[in-house]
């Protein structure tokens, strides 16, 4: 039997609000896919956790962990996971379809229609500039969500170094992502175990 | 550039995908070096273009970046034969890369869910936080870093700052922000 975690609360993953049905939950994902270029993560994390208030920080960035660390592509993880909360097996397929089917019309009307046009200067420049954008946007939701680690059991000084050695570690040093999960998240995980272990109930 | 799929080629290009969805760690674009060898290497159904143009056009269209894995699907049908091939191809591809890792995180994320008082659980969770927030600001700085360098390419630098800044603490809509990013692009400003 594995040790229950002595004094926890369900704080602060109390979220304000829900999706009200499974047609809300998969126009909801659409309309965040569609608006997604360059990546989903930044427009899920601004619909869902500022606007919609689905999710508090705490429960994103914990989804967002589980979703990073298993196979296959992350905000189809993350999409599915959030789903499931809600309204189980059902209400993840909404999700993921909501992900997946539009864009996935989209793509593929762009392959068939505008195969060409992807090579003129104009649209060279433009998906640098987009691209540009982008990096600042994934940059932007990782440093809003660092008010989150305030309640974090292992304290703001380790939170810190452990934040500043896996971004050295990827950004700078270009270590495999698979390593540093390993080795840091290890580190991390089984610091936090301890100090889990020492809070009184 | 014509090919003839039998349903053991489809079958294999399946269960191939289906096995680099559970290599997938941090993405399907981290096996994108392993779907080339495959797709361009050794069976030679797509050319160094196609594959290439897949992932940039998956990239310049919205939604989720796994869609170049449909995109690889869509060009190898097409090759083989026409739009029934690639429809095909498609749904290939994408249930390749995507039923293994989606079944597998369904059920890890429900037991993690279930037993979310267990100190193991919170423990992961709770370690894992700072390295996430850390893993979101690094693939920012990754991808600036495909700018180039900070010198001579400085604009789209200043590009990428303002717009960390301007959504860090406003509430700017990110749609205006790509649009104003591709204007600047397209008339060749950054």
């Amino acid at each position: 039997m594995l040790p229950r975690s002595p004094g926890l609360k369900p704080w602060a993953y109390q979220a304000v609000n829900k999706p009200s049905s499974l047609t809300d939950l998969f126009w909801s994902f659409t309309l965040l896919a569609l608006q997604g270029f360059g990546g989903v993560l930044a427009v899920v994390q601004r619909e869902l956790v500022d606007k919609k208030q689905w999710l508090t920080r705490e429960q994103f960035i914990e989804d967002w962990a589980v979703a990073q660390i298993l196979p296959g592509p992350n905000v189809v993880n993350l999409s599915l996971m959030i789903g499931d909360r809600y309204f189980g097996l059902r209400g993840a397929m909404a999700a993921l379809a909501g992900m997946l089917v539009f864009p996935l019309l989209v793509v593929l009307l762009l392959a068939a229609v505008f195969a060409g046009v992807a090579d003129s200067p104009a649209t060279q420049g433009a998906l640098r500039g987009m691209g540009a954008v982008a990096a600042g946007l994934i940059a932007a939701t990782g440093l809003k969500l660092v008010t989150a680690l305030k309640k974090n059991v292992m304290g703001a000084l380790v939170c810190w170094a452990l934040a500043a050695i896996t971004f050295v570690a990827i950004a700078l040093l270009r270590f495999p992502l698979a390593w540093v999960l390993l080795v840091v998240g290890g580190m991390a995980c089984a610091w936090a175990y301890r100090q889990l272990g020492r809070i009184t109930p | 550039m014509s090919l003839h799929l039998t349903a053991s080629d489809w079958l294999g290009f399946f269960t191939h995908f289906a096995t680099l969805s559970l290599l997938a760690v941090g993405g399907a674009i981290t096996t994108a070096p392993d779907m080339h060898r495959y797709l361009v290497g050794d069976k030679l159904w797509l050319t160094d273009a196609q594959f290439t143009s897949s992932i940039a056009l998956a990239q310049a269209a919205p939604g989720p970046n796994v869609l170049f894995v449909a995109l690889m699907g869509w060009n190898v049908g097409m090759n083989a034969g026409g739009y029934g091939h690639a429809l095909l191809g498609v749904a290939v591809a994408m249930l390749g890369i995507l039923l293994p890792s989606t079944t597998l995180t369904f059920v890890a994320a429900r037991w993690g869910h279930q037993n979310r008082e267990l100190q193991v659980v919170r423990a992961f969770k709770q370690g894992m936080a700072p390295i996430v927030i850390a893993l979101l600001i690094a693939t920012g700085w990754i991808l600036a870093s495909a700018h180039g360098s900070k010198l001579s390419n400085w604009p789209l630098w200043l590009l990428t700052a303002v717009t960390t800044v301007v959504v860090w603490r406003t509430k700017t809509h990110l749609l205006w922000l790509l649009g104003a990013g591709a204007v600047l692009g397209a008339l060749g400003l950054v």
